[in-house]
């Protein structure tokens, strides 16, 4: 079929459309980056060799093929520091998104069970704070957690501490920022899954003898599961990644593997390292991806 | 007249005024109706005493009493509103009586928590757990009971064979067709072998065909089991055929609790008379009573003449309901009977609607006085000369027998 004939079928053009994207805005850019992670890093412009040079001929681009290496994988996984910051970030992803389904629950929950005109006002309510730019709430943390900020003087004020704590370049206040920017991607799928479950499957449950809690792990949990793989997901993915919340929250002794990535690619001009980096990253963060999606295989089959 | 005498029992406790047994003409054909060999014991297995709920003012349920039998197949019966799966509901204890007792076996059962009440309830929309293969979901209330794994396993078996589903125990409720949800929501109502089993509209989602079938197995499966089955539904139909009595709902409190036949042949009121089947409605002022016969003049149909009910009538002003098959047409009225002749009521008219409906054919007649009135007549040949045709001149007349005298 010629491109023409693609074009002037709206319907089949929308349909290949998110096709083109992808390889537009994933594919090639990636492939860039693979490139770059498996050059030398060099002082020039581009900061990396080998180059490809379409002008110098198939000898020259065969020569740059050679020229490409694993080694900075190798030092990827030889190296302590980068070990320690791909820990780190799973880590750190694990206990947020561990955290944010410990809150996020009770919250769809909560609003799931609301009187349908409240409903929408308690999801406005989820979703307002993000009318403000991140950047701007996460000073307003740095605001509220310094040395003289509005919860230590609260915490003095009420004689629960005698002197101010230090919150600020902690894990704790980095949670506390990440928990509280990605509670509304926990929050909506939730929330989506429990208001659309049945009533009377409640109803069904303690009328054949279940307690509420019991009618709770039973019924409830098990079926607002997809609700809550999607909500990890959403959280678990861009926490690895996190690179803003972290660097303005936590400490510096130990790094994320986005303040690890932004170093060496910023402060140690190594972008063929960064590059190999973000590749790295990539596919560790496949692994859940496709778990999910065998998930959701598995339930489109069940349901048909 | 033993089958009558019976059906007086039937409704001794039910509080209500008794029409007279011979009221119900004994030559029309009566549609055999499965009665149980009912004896009235003491203390029903239910008794709704004084139950009121409200919802937000609105009497939803208004001071409704209920006596209903151990074995019993009842029917609460009306339209969409009228409280009756609200008073369901509390049965099952998913609402809350706001005033009056509910004594399951003498213990009032009316503030205990739904997961702690022997009864069960299948549910309009089945209800059926998504994630749970069809065994799962009728072993779901045995594992609450903690039985033990062996017995669970057997009691599935035995519901799944009771229902037939043989052979679809893994599949999810989604792999099944409407017919065999319903047949797992009832296994797994069932399962628990509750006191009473609550149905709540349980036929609604089927087609007519199979809602047909699905109301014979029902009936049948509650003769087999003994069990007393409580069903709320707004299909007159399905109450008729499936219950031993049925209440009669309307605004929240119960307006007849008789047998399907007393309820059709013998309306305690008006508006039973017109939501129970059609009726035509004369109105009219009652004259003197001569013997069993009352004459009451009416100004659509002259003056009719109509059996006595049972209680005194107290009021001049009545209404007296015929049914439709209790009219019958013809060219000349019936052969004059010395008897018989001054009993007979006749109305002349034009036929002005003829609905042929397959077993009986419906007709509107239109009378001389300007009122219009509904007989049907079951075609009986099937080559039928002498059908009647619009703008045919006939008369139609019934007996003072066919009449019922409604005071409300």
């Amino acid at each position: 079929m010629s491109v023409r004939r693609i074009f002037a079928r709206p319907a089949r053009f929308a349909a290949i459309a998110p096709y083109i994207w992808m390889v537009l805005f994933f594919l090639v850019p990636f492939g860039f980056v693979l490139k770059i992670s498996l050059s030398q890093t060099a002082i020039a412009q581009p900061p990396y060799v080998p180059v490809f040079d379409l002008t110098q001929g198939f000898a020259a681009i065969k020569a740059a093929f050679a020229a490409l290496s694993l080694d900075d994988f190798r030092l990827l996984v030889s190296d302590d520091l980068y070990v320690l910051s791909y820990l780190r970030s799973l880590v750190v992803a694990a206990v947020s998104t561990s955290i944010l389904l410990l809150v996020g629950y009770p919250i769809a929950y909560g609003m799931a069970r609301l009187p349908r005109k409240w409903q929408g006002v308690a999801m406005m309510l989820v979703i307002v704070p993000f009318w403000t730019s991140f950047l701007i709430r996460i000073y307003a943390w740095i605001n509220i957690l310094q040395h003289d900020g509005l919860l230590n003087q609260i915490l003095l004020g009420l004689h629960l501490v005698s002197t101010p704590v230090v919150w600020l370049s902690t894990d704790s206040a980095m949670y506390l920022g990440i928990v509280y920017s990605y509670l509304p991607f926990m929050i909506l799928p939730l929330y989506a899954t429990l208001a659309k479950m049945e009533p009377s499957l409640l109803e069904a449950a303690s009328d054949l003898g279940a307690s509420p809690l019991q009618a709770f792990w039973l019924v409830t949990f098990p079926l607002s599961l997809p609700g809550v793989a999607a909500g990890v997901l959403l959280c678990f993915i861009p926490i690895v990644g996190e690179f803003v919340i972290p660097d303005l929250l936590a400490g510096s002794d130990s790094l994320m593997i986005g303040q690890t990535l932004w170093l060496e690619f910023f402060t140690n001009k190594d972008w063929p390292v960064a590059s190999a980096a973000a590749v790295l990253l990539l596919v560790l963060l496949l692994a859940p991806l496709l778990f999910y999606d065998r998930l959701q295989r598995r339930q489109l089959e069940g349901a048909r | 007249m033993t089958e009558d005498g019976a059906k007086i029992v039937v409704d001794a406790d039910s509080a209500q005024a008794e029409p007279q047994a011979d009221a119900i003409p004994a030559k029309e054909p009566v549609p055999a109706t499965p009665e149980l060999p009912v004896i009235a014991p003491d203390m029903p297995l239910l008794r709704i005493d004084g139950v009121v709920k409200k919802f937000g003012g609105v009497h939803a349920v208004n001071r409704l009493s209920l006596d209903i039998r151990a074995g019993e197949f009842f029917a609460l019966l009306g339209p969409s509103g009228c409280g009756k799966t609200t008073l369901l509901r509390m049965l099952a204890g998913f609402e809350t009586p706001d005033e009056g007792q509910i004594l399951l076996d003498g213990k009032d059962i009316a503030q205990v928590l739904p997961h702690e009440r022997p009864v069960n309830m299948m549910f309009q929309n089945y209800a059926l757990f998504p994630h749970l293969s069809v065994r799962d979901n009728i072993a779901f209330g045995l594992k609450r009971a903690r039985m033990p794994r062996a017995d669970i396993s057997t009691r599935v078996s035995e519901m799944i064979a009771l229902v037939k589903l043989e052979g679809l125990e893994k599949r999810k409720p989604d792999q099944l067709s409407g017919g065999q949800r319903q047949r797992v929501a009832l296994a797994r109502s069932l399962a628990r072998r509750p006191r009473v089993l609550l149905l709540d509209e349980p036929l609604a989602a089927l087609d007519k065909k199979l809602r047909e079938s699905t109301q014979h197995e029902l009936t049948e499966l509650q003769r087999r089991l003994g069990m007393t089955f409580i069903i709320v539904t707004h299909d007159q139909e399905e109450a008729m055929t499936m219950a031993d009595r049925i209440g009669v709902m309307d605004a929240g409190h119960l307006e007849q609790v008789a047998t399907p036949r007393k309820l059709y042949e013998a309306p305690h009121s008006r508006w039973v008379a017109e939501f129970v089947g059609d009726v035509n409605l004369f109105e009219g002022e009652v004259g003197p009573a001569e013997g069993t016969r009352l004459a009451i003049t009416t100004r659509d149909a002259g003056t009719i003449i109509a059996a006595a009910p049972h209680d005194p009538v107290t009021k001049p002003q009545v209404c007296v309901a015929v049914r439709p098959e209790k009219i019958k047409l013809s060219r000349r009225g019936p052969a004059t009977d010395a008897d018989h002749a001054q009993s007979i009521n006749r109305l002349e008219g034009i036929v002005t609607d003829v609905s042929y409906l397959g077993g009986f054919t419906t007709y509107k007649v239109k009378l001389d006085t300007g009122a219009v009135v509904r007989s049907s007549m079951a075609n009986t040949a099937r080559l039928d000369m002498d059908a009647y045709n619009a703008t045919q001149r006939v008369v139609a007349w019934f007996t003072p027998d066919d009449c019922v005298v409604l005071q409300q």
